[in-house]
């Protein structure tokens, strides 16, 4: 049976992991990334994610940079995302050790490029990265790093991404987004009953049980970021805390040496 | 000088091979040109993509044939994912296609099966019986990590040495003579994908 998945989230501003809340990346947490990766690599992590908010499309080639570096010390799998804007740069991420491409506004500007990748790589390469936020009291998805509405809703969002090649639906909610009260868990459930792919539930994590309800939810992956950054050990601590749940996540296989 | 080679045939994410190895103490070189294969004492066939276009693709580069020389000097070799399933007969995807049919087995799709998502993406449970100097150091299961659609079906169950469950059981990795072929990535699967490498590369 496949194991659900705790995935560990690396938001780069200019090569520096930073943190993230509502979308606003001020404090730098890492200078270098693979500092990070390396313990996350040590901490029983099944993922990592690696995202790009600088805000100019000229850091796209430090970026690759970043992925090179960090691939060298990652062993699990690896999904980037920010700035795909052309085959080219996406050839240039997978090339640097990327194994996934997480796209986000390309879903709403150029479903062509989404896919040509999808046919390319593989609809298990391409990751749906939707933002939603409330707005007049109504959900909906944002792009363009949560800045222009789409005025679409997140169910019908979803699914034309899945239609358009997605393997994966990476959720995450502008509003809870560094608010450390969980999820967004309604509009995180009505995605993972209505969608065919995985789904990986994102935003507002602050508590070991935050993850548990993403996965009652429906998700079969749950990241953070932030969190997992405060302590030693976090994400072995968070795998722990989850199996005693009973949820059934990876087992490491000890070493018998 | 290394003597591990890493196909390089234009299909999939070949870096992270190479940084696994050099994680394990492991200099490899990635290999285009089928005349240097014989030079190596191991060689690795990575692979993520579609069947028919890899095939196609070994057969016009001169490769296979490269390949084919060297298996039968009796050197090791390993394939990964696609890889090991370009070892097999014969595939299903998308029509019929012969493989490089050193292994006898069928590639075919996972059944569908209610509750099973295709493709099998994701961390599941490796089931071997110990005793193989290949899974030494290693408990008798763990999780790797998987990413296909297809799987392979021995016709000699005896060739598989490790067993998967999605919906049904299948060979997550088999064994033969000097041919070694793994489903999952080892290079993407943690302590106990580098463990397995190490192993290999000690066959």
């Amino acid at each position: 049976m496949l194991k659900k998945r705790l995935i560990a989230v690396l938001i780069l501003r200019e090569g520096q992991v930073v943190q993230s809340v509502r979308f606003k990346h001020t404090n730098v947490i890492h200078y270098n990334p693979v500092h990070a990766v390396e313990a996350f690599n040590k901490w029983a992590v099944d993922e990592l994610v690696v995202l790009n908010v600088t805000r100019s499309a000229n850091s796209a080639a430090q970026f690759a940079e970043a992925v090179a570096s960090i691939s060298r010390h990652c062993f699990v799998p690896l999904a980037v995302g920010g700035w795909i804007t052309d085959e080219a740069y996406a050839t240039t991420l997978l090339r640097s050790g990327a194994d996934k491409l997480i796209l986000n506004t390309a879903f709403a500007d150029d479903t062509n490029l989404v896919n040509m990748l999808a046919a390319r790589h593989g609809r298990q390469c391409i990751i749906a990265s939707m933002d939603v936020k409330l707005n007049e009291g109504k959900q909906t998805v944002h792009v363009d790093r949560g800045r222009r509405d789409t005025g679409i809703e997140p169910l019908e969002w979803a699914k034309r991404a899945v239609d358009n090649g997605a393997g994966e639906i990476f959720f995450n909610s502008v509003d809870h987004d560094g608010a450390r009260k969980g999820y967004a868990l309604d509009v995180l459930g009505r995605i993972c009953a209505a969608v065919p792919v995985p789904v990986i539930a994102f935003g507002g994590v602050f508590s070991w049980d935050h993850l548990v309800q993403g996965i009652s939810a429906g998700a079969e992956a749950v990241a953070a970021a932030n969190i997992f950054h405060y302590s030693e050990q976090a994400t072995r601590k968070a795998k722990a805390f989850l199996a005693e749940a009973g949820v059934s996540v990876r087992q490491e296989g000890r070493l018998l040496t | 000088m290394s003597s591990v080679s890493i196909i390089d045939y234009g299909m999939g994410n070949i870096r992270s091979v190479m940084n696994a190895l050099s994680e394990i103490g492991t200099t490899s070189e990635l290999v285009a040109d089928p005349s240097a294969v014989s030079r190596f004492d191991r060689v690795i066939l990575p692979g993520v993509g579609a069947f028919a276009q890899a095939i196609a693709r070994l057969r016009e580069s001169g490769m296979k044939e490269a390949l084919d020389q060297y298996v039968a000097t009796g050197k090791p070799l390993l394939g990964i994912c696609l890889g090991m399933q370009l070892m097999c007969s014969t595939s299903s995807e998308d029509g019929e296609h012969q493989g490089l049919d050193w292994i006898k087995a069928k590639v075919v799709r996972f059944p569908d099966i209610e509750g099973i998502k295709v493709p099998h993406m994701g961390w599941n449970a490796l089931q071997f019986a110990s005793g193989d100097p290949l899974f030494a150091g290693l408990e008798e299961s763990g999780d790797v990590y998987f990413v296909h659609s297809y799987y392979v079906d021995c016709a000699d169950k005896k060739d598989q040495v490790a067993t998967t469950e999605h919906g049904i059981p299948f060979a997550s990795m088999f064994r033969r003579d000097n041919l070694y072929g793994m489903q999952f990535h080892p290079e993407k699967s943690q302590q106990i994908g580098l463990t397995l490498l190490s192993n290999f590369l000690k066959s």
